[in-house]
Order: C-alpha cells, then sequence, then structure tokens
C-alpha cells in the first residue's frame, strides 16, 4: 500500500499550476492531488478556486459530490468491497456479516485493529467472479471473509 | 535450441483476478528451469470467465486452450508438454471450437482474447483500421448513412438510433465540436465496456475517430470510471500509441483531418453514467443531471454541438464502416438489428461475454450457456438491464434479447447485463436495496429522486416490518408512479422498475412473518 507523503501546500499548488490548462481541469487536478497525497486538503480548495477561476464554494461542492475524494488522510489500507446487485447473487451481504462477526471488522466503519477500511463500492465490472473487491489496484475474485481480513492485515 | 513457443496468458482484470499474473510469472519461471523458449503474450480474455486463467499455446493445429489453470498446475502442463498442445486434464481443445464460443457472433469483439491488446500490428493484422480508412474516403454524409443503414441503436441502454445523433450533429453549425464517449460502466452485472477497453483499446479509439471524421469534431474524451484501474491504463497507453502512429492528431492516418482525445478518470459516481451529468463533470462540477432540451447533440459539452455514445456503440463502428451497414443490419431482429454483447454474471455456473444477434432467449442464454446456478440450487430471478433494470421469473426466460420485447413485458435490455438469483434470494431486500441505491447515487436535482428514493426505502422497510401492509403497499406504488413520471432522468424515472418487477411476480416476499428485529427506519 502506498505511503503518502504529508500535505505540502507548494507541491499541491504546482501539482495545480501543471493542470489547470486543461478543459474541465478540475476533476484531473483533484485526482493528481489525492494520487500525490492519497487526500485533497481542505487547504487546496482556494488554491484550485484561483487557478481556475471559480469560486471557492464551486471547488468545495464539485469535492464533496464524489465518492472517491477524501479530504483527510486515508488509512494504510483501502480494500473496496463490491455489494452491487452481481455480488448479492453470490452472497456478498453474508460475507459483510462474517466479517463483523468473526474479524470484528465493520464494512464502512473501521478494520478491526487494523489500520484498514472496507469501503462499500457498486460494481468493479467481475460481475461473473464476484463477490469482488479492489485492493491496492489489484482485482480479486471470488473473495470471501477470510481473505477480506487477510486483505486488511496486508495479506494477499 | 527448442523452437520459441507463444503461450497466451489474459491479462483482463478478471482474469488477473482469479491469479492469471501468478500463471504468466510459473509459465516463465518454468519454462526457464526446463530451458524452453517460450513467447508469454498477455491478450485479453475471450469472455469465458469461469474458466480463467485460461492459458492458450500456439500450436500446428491452432491455439489450445488450457483451463482454469493455477500456478500451481503449471509444472504439470510442462510435464504433460501443453507446449505441444498435449493432453492434460485442464485441456479444453482448441479455443475456437469451444462450443460456448462457436455460438457467438462476435463482431464488436472479434480481436478480444485474441489478441495482445496493445500491439497496433496486431491489430492491423486482424484487420484493424480498415474501417477508418474508407471513412476517410467518405464525406461525413456518406459516414453518417452507413451508420444509419446500420440501424445501431446506442448500446448504453436508452436504445436511440446513433445515425440519427450523428446526423444531428454533423448538421449542426459550430467552430467546435465533441465526441464524448460513455465508459461510465455502473450497473452492476455489466463488464463488456471493461472487457473491450482492456481487451481491444484501439477499436474504441478507431470508432470514436470514425465519429469525429463524421460530423467535424476535432476533439474527444473518454470518460472511464475510476473503478477500473487496468482499463484506464490501458486506454492511456494506446491514445499515446495511436498518437505517436499518426492514427490520432493533426492528420489523422495522413489525412487533412484533425482528431485527438484524452482519456479522463471518473470519482465513484453511479449518476455520471447519465449522458448530461457526464458531461458536468468533464467540465469539472458536480455531475447534476441537466434538464432536456437542450440536447446534447446541439448544446452538449461546454455548450457545444457533442456526440455522446457509449463504448459498445463507438466500438461497433469500425466493423460497419469496414462491411457496409447492411451487412450490420442483416443481423438482428425487429428494429433492434446488429449483435449485442450480452454480460451474464451473478449466481451462474458459466458466465461471461456472449456476442450474439439481437433475438436469442434469455433462457438460452442463461441455460445453456451459463449451465443454470452456480449454487446449484433453481434460479429465482433474473435481472437484465443492470439495477434499474426489471427482476424477471423463471417463467419470463423465453423473453427474446430485444428491445421492444423487453419493454413488451416493463423490463429493459439496458446495457446488456444479466444477473442470475436462485432461490436464496429475498425479492423485498432486493426491492429495498433497489431504493437505498437511488438514494445513495441520486444526483440530488429532482425531488421525485431525491426525497422519493428515502421514502421508498422507508415504506419497504414498514412492509418487511409487517407494519399496516396493505396501507404501505398502496403508498409504494403511488411512489413507484410518481418517480417513473416526475424524474428528470433514468435514475429515479426507472429505479421503480426493479421494485415494481419484484413487487408484481414476487408478491409472496412482501408478505412474509416479519423478522424480531425490525429494521432501523420502522417505528
Amino acid at each position: 500500500m502506498a505511503q503518502y507523503p504529508a500535505w505540502d501546500q507548494d507541491e499541491a499548488r504546482s501539482l495545480i499550476a501543471g493542470l489547470a490548462h486543461l478543459e474541465g481541469a478540475t476533476l484531473p487536478i483533484l485526482h493528481a492531488l489525492q494520487e500525490e497525497f492519497g487526500y485533497v486538503d481542505p487547504q487546496a480548495v482556494p488554491l484550485i478556486a484561483e487557478a481556475l477561476n471559480q469560486s471557492r464554494a464551486d471547488v468545495h461542492g464539485t469535492i464533496s459530490f464524489y465518492h472517491d475524494f477524501r479530504t483527510a488522510p486515508p488509512p494504510r489500507r483501502v480494500v473496496k468491497l463490491c455489494r452491487a446487485e452481481a455480488c448479492q447473487a453470490l452472497g456478498c451481504e453474508t460475507l459483510v456479516e462474517d466479517l463483523a462477526r468473526e474479524h470484528g471488522i465493520v464494512v464502512d466503519g473501521h478494520g478491526g485493529g487494523h489500520d484498514a477500511v472496507v469501503e462499500t463500492v457498486y460494481c468493479l465490472g467481475n460481475c461473473a467472479l464476484g463477490p469482488s473487491a479492489l485492493s491496492d489496484g489489484e482485482l480479486i475474485g471470488r473473495v470471501d471473509a477470510d481473505r477480506v481480513a487477510a486483505l486488511c492485515g496486508g495479506r494477499q | 535450441m527448442s523452437e520459441t513457443v507463444r503461450i497466451y496468458v489474459p491479462i483482463d482484470a478478471a482474469a488477473l483476478s482469479v491469479g492469471a499474473e501468478a500463471v504468466a510469472r510459473a509459465v516463465a519461471q518454468e519454462a526457464q528451469a526446463r530451458g524452453r523458449n517460450v513467447e508469454i503474450v498477455r491478450n485479453g480474455s475471450r469472455g469465458m470467465l469461469w474458466l480463467e486463467p485460461l492459458v492458450e499455446v500456439e500450436t500446428s493445429k491452432g491455439r489450445i486452450a488450457y483451463g482454469p489453470v493455477a500456478a500451481k498446475d503449471v509444472a504439470g502442463l510442462f510435464e504433460a508438454g501443453f507446449e505441444r498442445g498435449e493432453a492434460h486434464k485442464l485441456r479444453l481443445g482448441q479455443v475456437e471450437e469451444l462450443d460456448w464460443l462457436r455460438r457467438q457472433q462476435r463482431l464488436t469483439f472479434e480481436r478480444v482474447g485474441v489478441t495482445d491488446p496493445l500491439s497496433l500490428a496486431d491489430y492491423r493484422r486482424l484487420g484493424g483500421l480498415k474501417g477508418l480508412e474508407k471513412a476517410l474516403a467518405l464525406s461525413g454524409q456518406g459516414i453518417v448513412d452507413a451508420i444509419k443503414a446500420s440501424g445501431l441503436r446506442g448500446r448504453g441502454g436508452a436504445g436511440f438510433p446513433t445515425g440519427i445523433k450523428w446526423q444531428t450533429v454533423h448538421d449542426a453549425k459550430a467552430e467546435q465540436k465533441y465526441i464524448v464517449c460513455n465508459g461510465d460502466e455502473g450497473d452492476s452485472g455489466t463488464f463488456a465496456d471493461r472487457m473491450l477497453f482492456e481487451g481491444d483499446p484501439f477499436l474504441l479509439i478507431e470508432g470514436m475517430t470514425i465519429a469525429a471524421i463524421a460530423v467535424g469534431a476535432t476533439k474527444g474524451y473518454l470518460y472511464i470510471r475510476s473503478e477500473y484501474p487496468h482499463a484506464i491504463r490501458t486506454m492511456q497507453q494506446a491514445v499515446l500509441k495511436a498518437r505517436n502512429a499518426g492514427i490520432l492528431g493533426a492528420s489523422v492516418m495522413g489525412s487533412t483531418r484533425h482528431f485527438d482525445m484524452e482519456v479522463r478518470v471518473g470519482a465513484g459516481a453511479y449518476i455520471c453514467g447519465e449522458e448530461t451529468s457526464l458531461l458536468e463533470s468533464l467540465e469539472g462540477r458536480r455531475a447534476i443531471v441537466r434538464a432536456k432540451p437542450p440536447i446534447p447533440a446541439l448544446q452538449g459539452l461546454f455548450g457545444k454541438p457533442t456526440v455522446v455514445n457509449n463504448v459498445l456503440s463507438f466500438a461497433a463502428v469500425p466493423w460497419i464502416l469496414d462491411h457496409g451497414g447492411k451487412a450490420y443490419a442483416d443481423y438482428g431482429m425487429g428494429r433492434s438489428r446488429g449483435t449485442l454483447p450480452v454480460q451474464l454474471g451473478g449466481n451462474v455456473k458459466r458466465g461471461g461475454l456472449i456476442e450474439l444477434a439481437f433475438g436469442i432467449s434469455l433462457r438460452a442464454i442463461i441455460e445453456e450457456m451459463g449451465g443454470g446456478t452456480l449454487s446449484g440450487r433453481p434460479i429465482r430471478a433474473v435481472q437484465v438491464g443492470g439495477p434499474l433494470g426489471a427482476y424477471l421469473t423463471e417463467k419470463q426466460l423465453d423473453t427474446p434479447m430485444d428491445y421492444e420485447a423487453l419493454a413488451g413485458i416493463g423490463a429493459m435490455l439496458g446495457h446488456g447485463g444479466i444477473v442470475v438469483f436462485d432461490d436464496s434470494v429475498d425479492m423485498a431486500k432486493q426491492a429495498r436495496f433497489a431504493f437505498a441505491f437511488c438514494a445513495k447515487e441520486s444526483c440530488g436535482k429532482c425531488t421525485p429522486c431525491r426525497i422519493g428514493a428515502t421514502r421508498g426505502v422507508e415504506i419497504v422497510d414498514k412492509i418487511i416490518a409487517g407494519h399496516e401492509r396493505p396501507k404501505n403497499l398502496a403508498v409504494l406504488r403511488d411512489l413507484n408512479r410518481l418517480m417513473t413520471d416526475a424524474s428528470l432522468c433514468a435514475m429515479g424515472g426507472l429505479t421503480p422498475m426493479p421494485v415494481m418487477s419484484a413487487l408484481s411476480h414476487f408478491s409472496e416476499d412482501f408478505d412474509r412473518p416479519p423478522p424480531e428485529a425490525l429494521p432501523q427506519a420502522a417505528e
């Protein structure tokens, strides 16, 4: 799992400057910041607003609309677990209950002692090999509670 | 020195999700240890996902498939002589002769799984760029006419005739026009776009470029959801390669036409699959749905005339230009012409990608090709067309895959996803989920969707809890009618479809003894 540097306002400014020329630059900028620092610090809002000639409210509104953008540093590990219909048909909701009961991991809550979080996601496009999870950019099919717990602990 | 053997190990995300990377490493290591010369090609997936990782070996008798292969099987495969196509318990035979593939009519997916997706040489060798070459010799109107003749309808779900959309953009007068590809494939049970991004990225680039030449656009955007990291990487590399090869840029394939494109990444919002909210997102704002009119064909991205099409619509275009509109229209039934890449998933034994002419029955797909449920229990419900599609019963499975036939039974084809459920499914819970999903993913612009979805969850909870059932069922029907009639887009407008189909076909699930612990929203 990636280790992120601490938020750096100057570095953020230069990332923003490098992308501000794009048409509709807001999302590319937010993705670049999150890729660099693991999250988009609220301090970035006025920088983006100024670079793109938008109001701070516009920028804040955009950040808060999308599920992906974090406004605080992420835990060490993020496991995204698909809970859409195709994975429901293969028992992902039972998996969620098992995770809580057997491993103390609450989906969209806490990682049960691991510096990790399991987040709900709707569809990873692996609907014939579910239930599916995405961890560290890797797609994993046919997961069960033990596998997800192992991912939280940093074991594949 | 032995001859070099070419071995294919897929790089498709679904194959990787069940261990293809470890298999590729094991093949390389084992070959080295045994002093065999092998060339490992990382191809796309053939779409027989239950057989992944599906390893193919090129022999004098064609490509012989083995699967599903685990890394631990690799030593045994070499022992058996699989690099010569010899017998082994995982040997499936010559891949193109496998019944599952032979029954298909692959036009759009003809190269997916066959080639190294990022090899332009492979792409050209297997017929790539012929459609674009022919398009460059035609007028814009000539291209639009070919698309009209093909009968192609938007594969994103709405089924709007692609040729008419292109005609509108073609006829619009503007200094700047755009091509936007909707790759926000958020429907559960769909993965055809993903497989195409990862398995034949140049096809999509070619299709978008033909659209640009047809309507006079110079800039394109491909919007891919962030949940598809592998697809994003592949498409970004493919765009670079296409630009370096002169397919994109100031002079498309050496012509006087200019077109370039960028890959843009979504940020986890289902609503971006709706074309106007996708445009808002591309413009850098909250993805709030726009009211129509104006239609995007006239005032789309940054207010300019814009072709917005689904991945599979653009991907059908090169074949149509190469073979002619009529050849495409010769496939299909009724007003649904051509082929449809069907995606079979959920609780099914043999899930995957099945491209066929319109008209095959759901039962043939699910039972004959899919082999029934993975759990081995009876099929109880099938959801067709994603989270906004209807739940059908086992008795309705003789319906053909056709826009109008499905609409006729209160269902929809959507993006061609089929999700199978066995008899352990609780349809009241599925109805509740449809509302909960809508509440979570609603953009919030219109009241029926924003408020209605939340009210829907509460009402279904009350029904499950056994609280004044007849009254709450009446309220539920009323709410569904209101959301259908008054929502701004398909998110709120179609959420009632899974709910009402669950209620009409599986009413017994709404009439069970209440559980002991009440769900949260019920008092």
